[in-house]
Formats: structure tokens, C-alpha cells, sequence
């Protein structure tokens, strides 16, 4: 078995024993060898890979990350032709804590222009492809980090996730993503989309691996101040605990009418697995669900507009060459953003806009007390709600593309947990008879993580979907 | 880009909403061209048409959530701190004179 495809817990140990120099380079050769078909990594070169000499649990081990996370020495572009050439002088929060931990910056990850979008087809480096099937999107928007992860062209990778750009790609190429509760992990040295539903998350092989980057990357951070004050348990702890006496919720309106009916049978397949195993299962109700969908492309959109805003071509990134400070404006925002972007800095300046304020802003926030609500009640009642990541399994490159409400529709299942800010994990759950993979979403209460964990550990086990590997 | 007044037109056409593009693209400083405008303001319309339904959501004594953690302003000391990272900062500007951004010029002639 080649080191590429180890997993991190075993890259750990690997590492330990024999350094890290043959792990680096197993994985390379793997790059080398797969990523022309898979366009996982935007920035790679392995010249530029420094060996970090720190001693800690992830020493000389590789991680990748998303190209939305600011790697001081490293190109940072977001996949927009507007930072094109950026190096930040500056790392982020959670990979400061990587390199504090002794891990090695391996490459960057493709993904969604600013994660904009459900495919990873609207990167300004090209399309990222499923390594299970090349005609197939990973989804989005951190595709490069499921794909890179699922095609064993990283040991591990950071995402990140504002309405599901963890967990649908995670689902699409049977791989573990986990997106935190908000305030969980610090979002400095992050790209800002939507800034009240954004957190970074890991994207792994295992839950265990899952566990173990999220014990390095999790815990306030005075950078951040909606990083949360709240202790950080050892995630590792709970993966043996079993499900005896667990409670969890399958929401009515999360199997719905038009679904595949081979996701809706694999997720209720768990769901009596559960039972099996000593856990209660119910159907609940999140009566919201159906307005999700509408509130996040109010709600994240003009956050993400007014983010936007400092690209302007004046400190940093591309700039416009000709005329008036005026025209430079127009001129660097019109070729430097791609197409999503527009769409949504234009959707956002217009819901956010007097007169229209009330009308869609206000009342989005307003819809999204409601969905959060929905949460709050059904976790009175249940420890854990299961559903599936996404209506169908892996779609084909391009058959979204054209119509935007259509892609935006493909996240009706992970956006409200951005919504209520609640923690939740897609992990694989099986494959269609097509061979395609299918994923299952584990949600939980607020820095609740721990049942996550303890729920989606005695699952994997007992099932091993991770064990299959795509042919490349 | 915050809350801005402009006086364009708001008509509910059966559902659909009438984006006056140009204005919007004003307001968020893009230029587009003419066959992206047609593009985009195609699909606004039809995404704000989708958002219409939660008109029908009943939310008159609901009070909105502009953040999930409830958090309180987080105050700190205001003390200074090295930062010495001039250098680097402008090393990364498009265009720079000694130690400053350079821009086109602002005041135009009339």
C-alpha cells in the first residue's frame, strides 16, 4: 500500500517512525501521477514545501488546505483572477496552530471562486472533477479538499463551509467533513464570504482523523472575536462511546418528494443500523426547512457583497490599468471577478439596499430565527438528527452551470445548519448502483461535536465505506 | 456596501421583480458588458421571483438573527504593539510610491 493513501492517524505514526521525507514523497508522486485528470490543487510545487521542524502530535506530517486561507509565503487567491499572485504576509489562525503542531503546508486546494458556489466549477483555474467518476463534480465549494483527500492525493485538508462547501463535497466523494459549530474554530486569516455562518472544518479519511485535526484547529482566538470562549473537550475520546440510549431525529422534510430514492433508502438504511445498536430513532420536524434555501441567498449573499467590497484594486491582488481612480474601480471588479461573484455582489447590494432592506434583509433575519428555533426544539427532544447531505448523488459537470437558482438548490439539505450555526458532519454512507458515493449528515447542539463523533465512530465501523477507493 | 438610497423602480410583476440592473451594478462598482448584463439580470430576477415565498412566512413578532452566538461587544486593552510589517503589506500593492498605495488621481478636471 503506497504512504499516499494512509490515513492521518497512520501518517502520524509513520512519521514518527520513519520521518517524514518518504510520506511527502509518496504523495508527490501521487499528485504528479493523478491530478491532471483530477485538478485537485491549484498551488503545488513541491520545491516550495518546507519541512517544519516542530515537534508535536502532526510533526513532518502533510496537510493541505483551501486556497481561501491565508498561508503566509504561499499564494492565496481565493481561485479569483482578482488576487491572482497574492501571498499573504500572514497564516491563518488554524494553520498557525497546523505548523505549531509540527505539520507541513503541502499545496492549496482548489475550490468555487471565494467558495461560491455547490461544484467547484467556477474556479478561475478550472474545474475540479470526482475522482470517482471525471465526468462528475466533487461538489463544492471545497471540492479540491474532498477530492484531493478521496483520490489520496492528501493525507488530510481544511475546508471551509458556509452552506454546505464542507459537507456536500465531503458526501460527493465518500470522505468525512465536519463543519463546526460557529465559533468553534477561528475564522482569522480566512477569506470572509458570509461572515455570521463561515467556519473552517477538516476533511479526512476517517472520523478519527476528523477527531485529531479538529483537536489541533478548534478554541478561541482573541484574533477573532466570534471565535467562542469555550473549552475544547479531546474529540478522540468519543469515538468509542457507543450509542446506546442516543436519541436521533430523522426530519420529516429532509426526505422529500423528488429525491433519489437510492439516498433517501441509504440514509434510513443508518438510521435502523442505529437502531440496531442500541440508539432511538423518531421522526422530527424542522416545519422551516423549505425557506432555507431563500433566507441563505439573502442572508449570506449580502454579507458576501459587503465583503466583497475591499476588493478594489488598490492594496493587494489585480488592478485595472487605465484611467480615473473611478474607472480603475470598475474596470478591476469587472475583469477580476468571474460570474458567480457578480451574481451575488449584485443580489447582495440590492437586498441590502434602502428600500429593500425590510423587505428581504430583515426579513431573511427574521426567517432565520424560525429555522433556528426549529433546532432549538427538536434538540429537546433528540441528542442527534440524521438526514442525508444532498438530494442526488454526484451531478455532471455543467448540468447546473446555466441556471443559478438550480446549483443553489443542490445545498437545501446542509444550508439551514449554517443558518441555526449548529455543528454537523457528512460522512459516507454507500454508493448508488451507478457506483456513485452517497452521503449521510450527522447534526447536533452547539459545541456538542462530541456525539457527533461518538455517533458517526461506531457507524463507520460497523459499516467501512471509507474503505473503497475510486480508480484512477 | 451598505444602505444606500437610489430611486430606481420596484414593480411586482405577478411575482416577479423587476431588477434594474444598472443601477445596482452602479451602486456595487462593476462594469459589465452588455450580453453579461442581460445574463445576470435574467437570473436575479428569477432568484428574487424564488426568494418572493417568504412573504409568506408569518413574522410579526419575531425578532431577526443577524448572529447565532448572542455575543456581547468583546473589548480589550488599548495598548500598542509592535507591528512591523510596512514592508510586507506594500509589497503586495498593485501600484505603490515610497511608502504609500498610488491611485489613479481623484480629482478630475472638469
Amino acid at each position: 500500500m503506497p504512504d499516499s493513501s494512509l490515513t492521518l492517524k497512520e501518517a502520524i505514526a509513520l512519521a514518527r517512525e520513519e520521518g517524514p521525507q518518504k510520506l511527502i514523497d509518496s504523495l508527490a508522486k501521487r499528485v504528479r501521477e493523478v491530478d491532471g485528470k483530477v485538478n485537485a490543487y491549484i498551488h503545488f510545487d513541491p520545491a516550495r514545501i518546507e519541512r517544519n521542524k516542530a515537534a508535536g502530535l502532526l510533526h513532518g506530517v502533510p496537510i493541505s488546505i483551501k486556497d481561501n486561507l491565508a498561508t503566509r509565503g504561499w499564494e492565496t487567491t481565493c481561485a479569483s483572477k482578482i488576487l491572482a499572485g497574492h501571498v499573504p504576509p500572514y497564516d491563518a489562525t488554524v494553520v498557525a496552530k497546523l505548523r505549531q503542531a509540527g505539520a507541513t503546508l503541502f499545496g492549496k486546494l482548489n475550490m468555487d471562486e471565494f467558495a461560491f458556489g455547490s461544484s467547484t466549477e467556477t474556479s478561475s483555474f478550472g474545474p475540479t472533477r470526482n475522482p470517482w467518476d471525471l465526468e462528475r463534480v466533487p461538489g463544492g465549494s471545497s471540492g479540491g479538499s474532498a477530492a484531493a483527500v478521496a483520490a489520496d492525493e492528501a493525507i488530510a485538508a481544511l475546508g471551509s463551509d458556509t452552506g454546505g462547501s464542507i459537507r456536500l463535497p465531503a458526501a460527493f466523494c465518500n470522505v468525512v467533513g465536519l463543519k463546526p459549530t460557529y465559533g468553534r474554530v477561528s475564522r482569522y486569516g480566512l477569506v470572509a464570504f458570509g461572515s455570521s455562518l463561515d467556519q473552517i472544518g477538516p476533511i479526512t479519511k476517517t472520523v478519527e482523523d476528523s477527531a485529531i485535526l479538529l483537536n489541533v484547529i478548534a478554541g478561541h482566538d482573541e484574533r477573532d472575536s466570534t471565535s467562542a470562549n469555550v473549552p475544547v473537550p479531546d474529540y478522540t475520546q468519543a469515538l468509542k462511546r457507543g450509542v446506546k440510549g442516543l436519541r436521533i431525529g430523522l426530519p420529516k422534510e429532509y426526505f422529500v418528494k423528488g429525491m433519489d430514492p437510492e439516498v433517501e433508502a441509504a440514509v434510513r438504511e443508518a438510521g435502523k443500523i442505529y437502531q440496531k445498536m442500541g440508539a432511538e430513532i423518531k421522526e422530527v420536524a424542522l416545519p422551516h426547512t423549505p425557506h432555507c434555501v431563500a433566507v441563505y441567498y439573502i442572508v449570506a449573499i449580502a454579507e458576501a457583497s459587503s465583503n466583497l467590497g475591499r476588493f478594489d484594486g488598490v492594496q493587494y491582488g489585480f488592478r485595472a490599468k487605465n484611467g480615473s481612480l473611478r474607472e480603475m474601480y470598475f474596470e478591476t471588479r469587472d475583469l477580476g471577478f468571474g460570474e458567480e461573484a457578480k451574481r451575488r455582489i449584485l443580489l447582495g447590494t440590492f437586498v441590502l439596499s434602502a428600500g429593500y432592506y425590510e423587505a428581504y434583509y430583515r426579513k431573511g433575519q427574521k426567517v432565520r430565527t424560525l429555522i433556528r428555533d426549529d433546532f432549538e426544539k427538536v434538540f429537546k427532544e433528540t441528542d442527534l438528527i440524521l438526514t442525508p447531505v444532498s438530494p442526488t448523488p454526484p451531478f455532471k459537470l455543467g448540468e447546473k452551470l446555466t441556471d443559478p437558482l438550480t446549483m443553489y438548490l443542490s445545498d437545501i439539505f446542509t444550508i439551514s445548519i449554517n443558518l441555526a450555526g449548529v455543528p454537523a458532519m457528512a460522512l459516507p454512507c454507500g454508493f448508488s448502483r451507478s457506483g456513485l458515493p452517497i452521503g449521510m449528515q450527522l447534526i447536533a447542539r452547539p459545541f456538542e461535536e462530541e456525539t457527533i463523533f461518538q455517533a458517526a465512530s461506531v457507524y463507520e465501523q460497523e459499516t467501512q465505506w471509507f474503505k473503497r477507493k475510486p480508480k484512477l | 456596501m451598505g444602505r444606500v438610497t437610489i430611486p430606481w423602480k420596484y414593480k411586482e410583476l405577478g411575482g416577479k421583480v423587476a431588477f434594474e440592473i444598472e443601477q445596482i451594478a452602479e451602486l456595487a462598482r462593476l462594469s459589465l458588458k452588455p450580453a453579461e448584463k442581460e445574463k445576470l439580470k435574467k437570473d436575479l430576477e428569477s432568484i428574487l421571483a424564488y426568494v418572493e415565498q417568504l412573504k409568506q412566512v408569518p413574522t410579526d413578532h419575531v425578532e431577526p438573527t443577524s448572529h447565532v452566538l448572542n455575543l456581547e461587544n468583546v473589548f480589550r486593552e488599548d495598548k500598542t504593539r509592535p507591528c512591523d510589517v510596512r514592508e510586507e503589506v506594500l509589497k503586495h500593492a498593485p501600484h505603490r510610491e515610497g511608502n504609500f498605495f498610488k491611485v489613479p488621481k481623484v480629482i478630475e478636471q472638469e
